[in-house]
């Protein structure tokens, strides 16, 4: 068993664990932040995204240790007080880009990390930042329209 | 296009309530469920497709730190009752166990279940258990499953034949197959599997001094899964609840209750302990149902004119090892539908379903669909054949509204559709002509090969059989005036909370925030369908209506009652109960529900204290729905890549509680097929070892495979209340020989042919020699 300490959306997390814990087995259980979902834990769905020290990651193929010292931001960390949404998340209401919700939090990150990198991205730019992310429900069609309409709305 | 007046609520695209928690990771999934206590649960499979079981040795397992139980056959096989999934569709044959005892049918089947303090400790024992099995050969090849020299899959029913069902052939039929225009071809379609993004998972709580067993499961049927965990632990259906919550995806993986949830549910009877169990991925692809196997044999015979004199379809499906709901239930539909939308005077089928060492086959978005994909393939090959444009075909063989009611060579009545209408939209939105002229030029100048594709289709919903076209629904208004409804749905994307308070809101006159759905639990709804097969707009939303009706009758009385009116003056508008032409005169709908709780001595004499309903919708038999999938692809001659550049909806759902979700619910069938027809495939090898158990092999469509779909809709309104038609599973319906057809048509350009899915390069790259 491993100590590891990080910022989880704004808090700082203490916690001893195994260090073959996935980096998602400890949000959504010991952190209990189950927003961060698991579709497929070999790192090809995308619904486990995070953010690691600013960056897109996979949770599913990081070891809670490797996160050791780091600032994590998960699904829960992106909207306001009180259940505000996000510009981002706002953006896929608006556009039903998502139905049974399950890939929706990777998604939601995914989209939150490309806007950040290019506030007005085109829909070939959109398509390719979001491929590596999957969802069975939508046909991808309202996931774009939505990332086109957050970008929109933050201009 | 007509559409209907829409509605204050029903009509309109309201953004969906469930939205605001799924985005912000507050939804709550089986996985999220807790318990104190609760224990965690993992399966070792067969890696063997069909053999004896030799050896099972579980002590090193149960030895190990963490480990509460390693079950066996032995453990739990003698006290299970029926595995039977659901009793709706009686499914014959496969003698269906909890565990694998002394064989193995399929690779993947579960041999031991093992429970231990953590899913990690879980697996680390899986892995210490050893299991031998002497494989024997394997039944792989549908086609050849039913030959004399073949293993049997099952050995206690003698046969690889699950279910027939074969129509005689009349001898003008036969004259007519032997004659002259005859077209005659043979279509496959390859293995693939609904992939939800959210496994199968369950967490099954039995509290023995209660004799209560209590579970959470990921879902589309938490009345029925209660029964069926009921039937197999031997607790009593009363004592038994199940709750669905959120569910991420099922496409009708989860309509039925799968053998794993049952396993569970029975071990945690067993051991009197809280288990979970959560698929992972490997285990869903390999396990949970397949689907779409199957070959068709076809023939078309026309008139000089081209048009349809006779059909004929020979259709076998793979139902795999351990079918999920029906034996040959698919392909008795896939007989029965052939003809679909087009005029045919005489028609005779044969459907077969076939037992192999596979996953078994269940239900997945338009479980029958191959009966559009066969047909439609068959139109093109046909028209090309005979020499005439597809489009053509189609223009002189579909039936005209004019014509309707129409009964099919198979007996079934056409009502209440557009399939003409659909037609001639979606190729005026794909602009047909103009593509055609562009396609010319491009292949004549620059080599390049383009194809333009339909797919028309009828849809059924279901209705037939009980209680698939039932719902109850409870309208109960709070004293405050706000409205619980509770549904015995299973919703799993389709925005369900949303739609049915849309439709509410709608038959009360009140406002919609004023209106919540409770669904997705067996304890606090009436017994329900669940939902998949296309039902809920027209099942469960007249189910509403007519529970609706009960209390919109009553508040108004009681109204009627306190303002010295006539009922039949009074209007709800707006959540005021007013004389029509006098809205001064009224009274407020949370004034009137206050009353009857809480001031009961004002409500006129003999009347019933509350404002509340129960009230069932019986679908009819048949109601149909329809649409015209259009597209347009080019083929890479040089890679054998297929790019589809447009692609076109024209849809009839009779009149759309909301539109947003109705096209969301296309968009998501639509690239299904996409992938069932591009990407997807199941692939097994000849010994029965699955060759495609990661998101690595086994393809999704991504963002950049996927166009931008458009829309047409055209509105017949079905002749039941409220006039809606399923339209859940037509998108997947349409899709596949729509985009086959484009690539058949481009081609056609240089002679070479397709006949199989999916069309994956190197497919393409055959085809062009």
């Amino acid at each position: 068993m491993l100590p590891v300490e990080m910022t989880v959306n704004g808090g700082r997390r203490r916690g001893v664990v195994e260090p073959r814990r996935t980096l998602a087995d400890y949000l959504r259980e010991d952190c209990a932040l189950t927003g961060t979902h698991l579709g497929c834990e070999h790192g090809v769905c995308g619904a486990c995204t995070v953010f690691l020290d600013g960056e897109a990651v996979r949770s599913c193929l990081l070891f809670a240790v490797q996160a050791d010292g780091s600032e994590v931001t998960t699904i829960e960390g992106l909207g306001g007080a009180d259940g505000a949404l996000s510009p981002v998340q706002d953006a896929f209401r608006e556009e039903h880009g998502l139905q049974c919700g399950f890939c929706t939090p990777g998604f939601v990150v995914s989209v939150t990390a490309l806007l950040a990198e290019n506030s007005a991205p085109s829909e070939t730019e959109v398509r390719e930042a979001l491929s590596g992310n999957l969802c069975r429900c939508t046909g991808y069609q309202g996931i774009v329209r939505a990332v086109q309409r957050a970008a929109e709305e933050s201009r | 296009m007509s559409l209907s007046t829409a509605g204050r609520f029903v009509g309109q695209s309201v953004k969906r309530r469930e939205d605001p928690r799924l985005l912000t990771g507050h939804g709550r999934y089986v996985d999220d469920i807790v318990i104190p206590g609760m224990l965690h649960c993992t399966f070792v499979r067969s890696d063997a497709a069909r053999g004896r079981i030799v050896r099972v040795d579980v002590d090193a397992a149960r030895a190990l730190d963490g480990v509460i139980a390693v079950l066996t056959a032995d453990d739990l096989n003698p006290h299970a009752g029926t595995m039977q999934p659901t009793m709706l569709l009686t499914t014959p044959g496969a003698p269906l166990r909890p565990l694998a005892a002394t064989d193995v049918r399929f690779v993947g089947e579960p041999i031991v279940l093992v429970v231990a303090e953590s899913r990690y400790l879980a697996e680390d024992a899986a892995e210490l258990v050893e299991i031998e099995i002497e494989s024997e050969p394997a039944v792989i090849d549908v086609e050849r499953a039913l030959d004399a020299d073949v293993p049997i899959v099952h050995p206690e029913l003698g046969t690889n034949l699950g279910a027939e069902m074969a129509f005689p052939i009349a001898p003008e039929l036969e004259a007519l197959l032997q004659g002259e225009n005859v077209v005659k071809r043979t279509f496959r379609q390859q293995r693939h599997t609904p992939v939800p993004m959210e496994t199968r998972g369950v967490v099954v709580e039995y509290e023995p001094a209660a004799g209560e067993l209590h579970a959470w499961m990921s879902t589309q049927n938490p009345h029925e899964a209660k029964h069926a965990m009921a039937r197999v632990t031997g607790v009593p259906a009363h004592l038994v609840r199940v709750e669905g919550h959120d569910v991420g995806g099922g496409f009708g993986q989860k309509f039925f209750t799968p053998r794993e949830e049952l396993v569970v549910a029975l071990a945690a009877r067993r051991l009197g302990r809280t288990l979970k169990w959560i698929e992972d991925r490997r285990e869903n692809l390999i396990a949970s149902n397949h689907a779409r196997a199957d070959v068709a044999h076809c023939t078309f015979a026309h008139d000089a004119d081209g048009r349809l004199t006779g059909s004929y379809i020979d259709h076998i499906e793979d139902a795999g090892s351990f079918p999920i709901g029906a034996t040959g239930g698919a392909g008795a539909l896939v007989g029965l539908l052939f003809t679909g939308p087009y005029k045919c005077p005489v028609a005779s089928l044969r459907t077969r379903a076939v037992w192999t060492n596979t996953c078994g086959r269940g239900a997945y978005r338009g479980p029958w669909m191959f009966e559009t994909v066969a047909r439609e393939q068959m139109v093109d090959a046909a028209a090309r054949a005979i020499g005439i444009d597809p489009l053509e075909w189609r223009r002189r063989n579909v039936v005209p509204t004019a014509e309707l009611p129409y009964t099919l060579p198979t007996g079934l009545p056409l009502d209440m559709v557009s399939p003409s209408e659909t037609l001639e939209q979606a190729v005026e939105i794909i602009g047909y002509d103009a593509f055609r002229v562009e396609q010319r030029r491009a292949f004549a100048e620059e080599g390049r090969l383009l194809g333009v594709g339909l797919g028309l289709y009828v849809e059924p919903s279901t209705g037939m059989m009980d209680p698939m076209g039932t719902e109850t629904a409870v309208v109960r208004v709070n004293p405050t005036g706000q409205v619980t409804v509770a549904l015995g749905t299973g919703s799993h994307g389709q925005g369900i909370e949303t739609t049915m308070a849309q439709v509410v809101a709608e038959e009360l006159g009140i406002d919609y925030d004023d209106v919540t759905i409770v669904q997705g639990d067996s304890s606090v709804t009436a017994y329900g369908r669940g939902t998949g097969g296309s039902g809920t707009a027209v099942i469960a939303g007249n189910s509403c209506r007519n529970a609706c009706a009960i209390v919109r009758t009553k508040a108004i009385e009681i109204a009627a009652h306190l303002m010295e009116a006539a009922p039949d003056d009074l209007e709800i508008v707006d959540a005021q109960i007013a004389v029509r032409g006098t809205p001064t005169r009224s009274v407020a709908w949370a004034e009137v529900a206050r009353i009857a709780h809480l001031e009961t001595a004002r409500l006129p004499d003999g009347m019933e204290v509350g404002l509340e309903a129960t009230a069932t919708f019986k679908a009819p038999a048949f109601s149909w729905s329809n649409a015209c999938h259009a597209c347009t692809v080019e083929v890479d001659r040089a890679t054998g890549v297929v790019t589809i550049l447009r692609y076109v909806v024209s849809e009839d759902c009779g009149v759309m509680i909301n539109p947003m979700i109705v096209e969301g619910q296309v968009a998501g069938g639509v690239v299904q097929g996409i992938g069932g027809t591009l990407y997807e495939h199941f692939i097994y090898d000849d010994d029965g070892n699955p060759l495609t158990t990661t998101f690595m092999d086994y393809l999704l469509p991504t963002t950049t495979e996927v166009p931008t779909i458009e829309y047409g809709h055209v509105e017949t309104p079905a002749p039941t209340p409220g006039g809606h038609k399923g339209m859940g599973e037509g998108g997947a319906i349409g899709s596949p020989p729509a985009i086959f057809n484009a690539v058949a048509d481009a081609l056609a350009l240089v002679g070479a042919t397709i006949d199989h899915t999916p069309l994956s390069p190197d497919v393409i790259f055959a085809a062009l020699g």
